[in-house]
């Protein structure tokens, strides 16, 4: 076996409250495509992180060539050798693509000026070799997603990157755009270097990786040449726990059907959800990072136009323009930051928690202060709000007493259904625990309660019923009684249904 | 009580108490009523616009275009004076609140509705009003002589001791302060400052605050663009040059964040009377009109830099006894 370029050892990685990566171990050789699979958290990126200087571990060591490196900023892992290409593109779209290459080292000619002329035939010559036909004076705004993807690779190049990262690169690709980068996959490795590959979607790992690593909750569960597996396996490997356990589920009478979704639509984001949800029960929606899932729910909730579609509540139909049409049919949505779309820091406690039905606590002409004191103590008080008293300013309360106040203000329209978008990220154990009873007791409330998570425990600890979507659309549909996590993961990341 | 003391509204009104102390120790005559109700009557432009222009700010916008706003309004009121003497008063100064509205709303349009930023919409229409004299007028101006008895006399009328002015900016300053704190539209401008992706989430619709915002901001030109015309007895296109500047000038004194979301109409109202104080009070201690602008910029900076500190993240009540005290850093 030849030596390889860049090994991890013993590496770990925690942060407040969660252990990121634990120990883990791996070599990446010259000339081979090293595929890293593994849930959403199970420490994919912060591997990335640690590869490129962004985080420093807590134990283990990087070598490179056989020597030990450490990285105390991305410019230390550029001058070992490692380049990434990141799923959003993280360059300078106004200046250009000659420019964007050379960024932090540009060539410079005599007195430090930059050597317009030499940058420019550079940029020209990395581009060819990689077959890339652009331009290398255009500006960065003017390429596609996916020939920006090629620039950053062209930088890779310029740094003479033996080790090239690609994370989800082919997320905004086109089927052709996706097959002229997997041929430059090919030419690097030909090229000799080592090139690591993170993606979710099955049938591009299986036809571009040599080897495969699989991370499971921030631990290595399993590594080898990728053709000693089958997807089924790889599925199995990343899900690997038994869920069920881990959530004492509620047993909440699940009463009639409250919302009903039919057909809704939008041009590019996601179409054809249909479902119907009932008091007290809860509908999961799992699906991949950008699934389509918040999309969806914006419509439905009316932050974004719907193109087609029908909405029932409590069977009559609804048409839902504007959030405040949802607020006032009976429907919240908590959004998936709830500090920074949720809170209004220069207000008050009781004038965020009356914020989303302000209607409801006019007197006559005037707001009444008396109404909304008494509803704000209501739901302060139910939530356990910390604070001095109810006028003061949420930027003075900690996070966690932020986000209630979040909650206490959708609690407080009465609504018939809720929806969660991605409850518990971001937040330690301790407290998740406790949103999950949470939620939990809004559903015994008879409450009707969309939860959007890409935590399959989380779902498949609260939910009744699963709806997992894929590239904007339902895939499958999943009921408790009869579901096992490998086949909701299946669905998820589409692969084929032997898994089964 | 404690957080009263410490608040920025208390502060600036105990530090004007003392200057009007002091200059009035120095200058007796300063603190004669007469001298304060000139005082109060020169400022009460400022006071209403700056309650105006915070509206804007609060939405995390700015209206630089008020002060050209004020001259085409008032010109145009002027006008209707001279052509038309014969229309009652209230119409020709509803001409002016009118002609302030309209142009406010162009400007509301181009904000809420385009999405352009607010500077460079303001700094376009600020030039465009400033032409729009010139062209109407092709040079002229309207002089005392051309207009109408009454039209000049109002703003000079006294009731119950005070003022038309001061009474007008009395009752502005109440209906805005109802307004701001009563009423849904009215926190709706907090929010959308505070927090524009709450906001939206919580169905209040940020385009249409922003266009009341600005519409607003001009009616309040107009009205003031004829007590500036009638009380100065002339018209023309360079009146109130530059005056946008002092308006945001007292709005960021009084502690209007220009980050938004951040005001209040006592605060707005103390900033107006601040610049009010130093511009009147300075010529009455023999001050030369340089160091005037420089005393100015200096208080302006100062303010400034309080409310940088001001708006720096409040350190956060997490220790039980942090929060049975109640109130966190300043």
């Amino acid at each position: 076996m030849p030596d390889p370029i860049l090994t991890l050892s013993g590496v770990s990685k925690s942060f407040p409250g969660v252990r990121a990566l634990r120990g883990i171990t791996l070599a990446l050789e010259a000339g081979r495509v090293t595929a890293i699979v593994g849930e959403n958290g199970a420490g994919k990126s912060t591997i990335v992180k640690v590869l490129t200087g962004i985080y420093r571990p807590d134990e283990g060591e990087v070598t490179v060539r056989g020597e030990r490196r450490e990285f105390f900023s991305p410019r230390d892992a550029w001058a070992a050798g490692i380049a990434a290409i990141h799923q959003e593109t993280v360059m300078f779209d106004e200046l250009s693509v000659a420019e964007n290459i050379f960024m932090g080292h540009m060539p410079t000619a005599s007195g430090n000026l930059v050597n317009w002329h030499e940058m420019r035939e550079r940029a020209a010559e990395l581009l060819k070799r990689i077959d890339a036909p652009i331009p290398s004076g255009l500006p960065l705004k003017r390429l596609s997603v996916a020939q920006k993807h090629l620039v950053e690779i062209a930088r890779a190049l310029s740094h003479e990157a033996q080790v090239v990262i690609m994370d989800e690169p082919t997320a905004a690709l086109s089927a052709n755009e996706i097959d002229d980068l997997f041929r430059i996959v090919a030419q690097l490795k030909a090229e000799g270097r080592a090139i690591v590959f993170i993606s979710h979607k099955f049938d591009e790992i299986f036809r571009i990786a040599d080897d495969f690593v699989c991370l499971r909750d921030g631990e290595k569960v399993g590594e080898g040449p990728i053709a000693s597996v089958t997807e089924a396996e790889l599925v199995r490997m990343m899900v690997g726990r038994p869920v069920d356990q881990v959530f004492p589920k509620r047993d909440v009478p699940i009463g009639e059907v409250v919302l009903s979704v039919d057909g809704l639509s939008n041009a590019t984001e996601y179409a054809d959800i249909s479902f119907d949800l009932r008091k007290g029960e809860i509908l999961g929606f799992y699906g991949l990072v950008g699934a389509g899932r918040t999309e969806a729910m914006q419509g439905l909730f009316g932050i974004t136009p719907t193109t087609r579609g029908r909405v029932l509540l409590d069977g009559k139909p609804l048409s839902i323009r504007s959030p405040s049409d949802a607020i006032r049919a009976g429907i919240a949505y908590v959004p998936e930051d709830r500090q920074d779309q949720g809170a209004v820091l220069p207000l008050g406690i009781r004038e965020n928690v009356t914020l989303a039905n302000l209607h409801k606590y006019v007197r006559g002409l005037f707001l009444s202060r008396a109404a909304e004191k008494e509803e704000t103590r209501r739901f302060g008080r139910r939530l356990a709000i910390k604070a001095a008293n109810w006028e003061q300013r949420l930027a003075e309360l900690s996070g966690g007493n932020q986000q209630k106040v979040v909650i206490a203000k959708w609690l407080a329209t009465r609504p018939k259904v809720i929806i969660l978008d991605e409850p518990t990220k971001g937040i330690d154990i301790g407290s998740k625990a406790a949103v999950h009873d949470f939620i939990g007791e809004l559903a015994e409330d008879g409450l009707a309660v969309v939860l959007i998570s890409s935590e399959l425990p989380e779902v498949m600890g609260l939910a009744d019923r699963v709806i997992v979507m894929k590239e904007g659309r339902m895939v499958e549909e999943f009921r408790r009684s009869r579901w096992s996590a490998e086949e909701i993961v299946g669905a998820a990341t589409g692969a084929r249904k032997e898994a089964a | 009580m404690s957080a009263l003391l410490k608040s920025r509204e208390f502060i600036l009104a105990v530090v004007l108490a003392a200057g009007i102390a002091l200059i009035g120790i120095y200058q007796p005559v300063f603190v004669e009523w007469d001298n304060l109700s000139d005082m109060l009557t020169e400022t009460s432009v400022l006071f209403m616009m700056a309650l105006a222009q915070m509206v804007v700010i609060l939405t995390r916008g700015i209206d630089l275009s008020v002060a050209a706003n004020l001259a085409l309004s008032g010109f145009l009121a002027a006008l209707v004076s001279q052509y038309y003497p014969g229309v009652p008063l209230v119409l020709m100064i509803l001409a002016g609140v009118l002609s302030g509205l309209v142009l406010g709303m162009v400007n509301g349009a181009l904000v809420a509705v385009l999405g352009i930023p607010s500077i460079v919409v303001t700094l376009g229409t600020l030039a465009v009003y400033r032409g729009m004299i010139i062209i109407i007028a092709g040079g002229d101006q309207v002089n005392a002589s051309e207009m109408g008895v009454s039209f000049q006399a109002f703003p000079k009328d006294v009731f119950l001791g005070v003022t038309t002015p001061i009474w007008i900016a009395i009752v502005v300053s109440i209906l805005f302060w109802v307004f701001l704190s009563l009423t849904r539209t009215g926190r709706g401008f907090y929010a959308v400052g505070g927090n524009p992706i709450a906001a939206r989430y919580c169905g209040i619709d940020q385009g249409w605050q922003e266009f009341l915002a600005y519409s607003i901001s001009g009616a309040v030109s107009g009205l003031c663009g004829y007590l500036w015309v009638a009380r100065y007895g002339v018209a023309y296109s360079e009146i109130a040059n530059g005056y946008e500047l002092t308006v945001i000038a007292a709005c960021v004194i009084g502690g209007v964040s220009i980050g938004g979301g951040v005001g209040t109409v006592p605060g707005a109202l103390l900033g107006a009377l601040f610049l009010g104080i130093v511009n009147t009070a300075l010529p009455v201690l023999q001050i030369t009109p340089f160091w005037q602008m420089a005393i100015s910029g200096a208080v302006i900076l100062a303010a400034v830099v309080i409310n940088a500190r001001a708006e720096r993240r409040p350190d956060k009540l997490i220790l039980p006894e942090a929060r049975r005290l109640g109130r966190a850093r300043p």
